[in-house]
């Protein structure tokens, strides 16, 4: 317990207006650790998400980026820090070609010719590199969301967050997703919002179950998955 | 053969551009020359726009603002110094200036884009009521009366550098402007080529996504908005040694004009704007005579103009740049043999019959958001509205 965890939130809270959508979350993510979100519509899985990234500021808790807060602070200044994020709807550059889009990723840490060259291999490990000269707007939801993680990888950030990465994807390029994750998690930390059990069952060990607000429960995959309450909320219980 | 076209565009604007430069003072009058250095320093007006709106995406109403402070500044520091170098310097640099405080203020604030619009708008509209009202002994800055709304008629033409009092003849201004234009134009193009250029870019297509790439977008909007502030003063210091400087450079019918010439030529290009300017001018001239001419007399240029922009925004809403384009495309396809004949059922079908490498002639479409449902899970099958969250959000995006 002597190095601080990559990512910790400590009683993190959203607001809107007079809705809770995050409640007083404590959550840890260990250096190289993969870990799963899972939960129903509305649990604050991508509410967590945006707090995370910057994209929301929190009303209240404190975000920690190896051990310094990050809460409130702008999206660019985390992504600074070494984090990269995968939005839930793909958030790219759809006038632009494919290559183009990751070159911007690449560039911001990789000068001149060696964001040339970060470019290529970033398509190369996402399986993109036969459409690099398409421009994004006209490709099909899954493609694009490739892109997106070519853009996340492409900088080799140490925290890597992923909203719905296999959302609109064909089996094909799931199945090179999870590839593409278990290889990312030799070297990454990773923090995945998914609803997709299937995917989930493919990717996880540790797994994190939200439910309004707050983790329900937290724990290896295999006993999540059986978890009578985990298939309450799921499924709506009857008995409350 | 594509890989050349951009090229190819290059050399020929900088063909046509020398050709104004040289070819123009040797055969046309003084009237005329001066005209055409109306028009190139309006030209280098309507790049500061389509650099600012085209490139950046930032829709400012305000260049009118820049273009009169620098035509203002140059006067009134022309008037005070004598000699107008230093004068033709400050006319670039107190816009730039301006627009860098406004700039840290919208930007830095978050200022949305309509109101960004409104702000720049409100703020040209501003400095025209205040010049406009300087007519007064009282405004006058050391030995520059501003002059109300009569404007600085004693603006000073630039002398040579260094040797006050020599004055630039009309074919010097005219060579300096249409210079200037050619610098100016092939400047934005080599900025736009740049890591800087293409940052400034992305926050166009997506602001969000760039600072999740870790870019500030603020700075990059700032100094492009500062750019842009820079270029119109530029272009307001040419338009006064041309004319000379009078309220009506902030006025919101040149606020509108150089809009209405990006919006014509093609926004997000840099030679539309160009073209439009001209077009729009010589428009404008023409419209201009016409009330000599018997049976003409109630033709309003303003009107014309405006009915030319409402044609263009709902038949042409990409600009002339674009129907140029699609014309040579569609002329290439007419005299193709191979595609001849096809009909249009060839058409329907472009997209899925080509290879997925030409994307330059398959016709552009909405990004399909289509997700399948055969990889619901049993749990959220189980959950009726729980068909993927992102699904929903996705389409409900604009």
């Amino acid at each position: 317990m002597t190095a601080p965890p990559i990512l910790e939130t400590r009683g993190l809270t959203m607001r809107f207006g007079g809705v809770v959508a995050v409640n007083g979350v404590d959550f840890r993510l260990q250096e190289a650790e993969l870990r799963c979100l899972i939960g129903p519509n509305g649990a604050g899985k991508s509410t967590f998400f945006k707090c995370l990234t910057g994209q929301l500021r929190p009303s209240g808790g404190d975000v920690l980026f190896r051990g310094r807060s990050v809460a409130g602070s702008f999206s660019h200044a985390i992504a600074r820090r070494g984090v990269g994020t995968k939005t839930q709807v793909p958030s790219v550059f759809d006038g632009l070609s494919v290559r183009d889009n990751v070159w911007l990723a690449a560039v911001r840490v990789n000068p001149g010719r060696l964001a040339d060259k970060t470019t290529d291999d970033a398509m190369q490990r996402v399986g993109i590199s036969h459409i690099a000269d398409r421009i994004v707007g006209q490709l099909a939801h899954g493609q694009r969301q490739l892109v997106e993680l070519a853009m996340v990888v492409a900088p080799e950030p140490d925290l890597i967050l992923l909203d719905e990465p296999a959302a609109g994807m064909t089996d094909d390029e799931v199945d090179r997703l999870v590839d593409l994750i278990k290889e990312l998690n030799k070297r990454h930390a990773l923090v995945v919002v998914e609803h997709d059990m299937q995917f989930i069952r493919r990717v996880a060990k540790t797994v994190t179950v939200f439910h309004q607000g707050a983790i329900l429960v937290e724990g290896d995959v295999a006993d999540i998955l059986v978890d009578a309450r985990v298939r309450d909320v799921y499924l709506g219980k009857q008995a409350a | 053969m594509s890989r050349f076209l951009p090229l190819l565009g290059n050399v020929v604007v900088l063909l046509a551009g020398l050709a104004v430069l040289f070819g123009l003072p040797a055969y046309a009058e003084t009237y005329l020359i001066i005209n055409a250095t109306i028009f190139a320093s309006f030209a280098i007006l309507a790049l500061s726009l389509a650099l600012i709106w085209g490139y950046a995406g930032i829709l400012s109403f305000g260049q009118a603002a820049f273009f009169g402070l620098g035509g203002y500044t140059y006067a009134i520091a022309a008037i005070n110094f004598g000699d107008t170098t230093g004068a033709a310097a400050l006319a670039v640099a107190v816009p730039a200036l301006f627009a860098a405080l406004l700039g840290y203020f919208m930007f830095w604030g978050r200022i949305s884009d309509v109101y960004l619009g409104v702000i720049t708008l409100t703020v040209s509209l501003i400095l025209y009521r205040f010049v406009n009202q300087t007519a007064g002994e009282e405004w006058t800055i050391g030995q520059a009366p501003l002059g109300g709304f009569n404007g600085i008629p004693a603006t000073p033409i630039l002398n040579w550098p260094g040797r006050p009092g020599e004055q630039l003849a009309p074919e010097d201004i005219f060579s300096l402007a249409v210079g200037l234009l050619i610098l100016v134009y092939f400047g934005c193009k080599a900025l736009l080529a740049t890591r800087f250029g293409r940052i400034v870019v992305a926050i166009r297509e997506n602001e969000a996504r760039v600072g999740l790439l870790g870019y500030d977008a603020r700075i990059y909007k700032l100094v492009v908005f500062v750019i842009g502030g820079a270029l119109a003063g530029l272009s307001g210091l040419m338009f006064a040694n041309s004319v000379f400087v009078s309220p009506t450079m902030f006025s919101l019918p040149v606020s509108g004009q150089i809009i209405i010439w990006v919006i014509i030529g093609g926004l997000g290009t840099l030679i539309g704007p160009v073209i439009g300017c001209i077009l729009m001018q010589l428009l404008t001239n023409w419209l201009g005579t016409l009330n000599q001419v018997r049976g003409f007399g109630w033709v309003d240029p303003n009107l014309v103009l405006g009915v030319v922009l409402v044609v263009f925004v709902l038949l042409v809403p990409k600009g002339l740049t674009a129907l140029a384009a699609d014309t040579v495309r569609w002329l290439k396809k007419r005299l193709s043999p191979r595609e001849r004949g096809e009909g249009g059922a060839h058409r329907a079908s472009d997209g899925r019959m080509r290879g997925t490498n030409d994307q330059t002639e398959s016709p552009p479409r909405e990004p399909d958001r289509s997700y399948p449902s055969a990889n619901l899970s049993p749990l959220s099958r189980g959950e009726g509205h729980e068909q993927r969250a992102a699904g929903a959000a996705a389409r409900s995006t604009p």
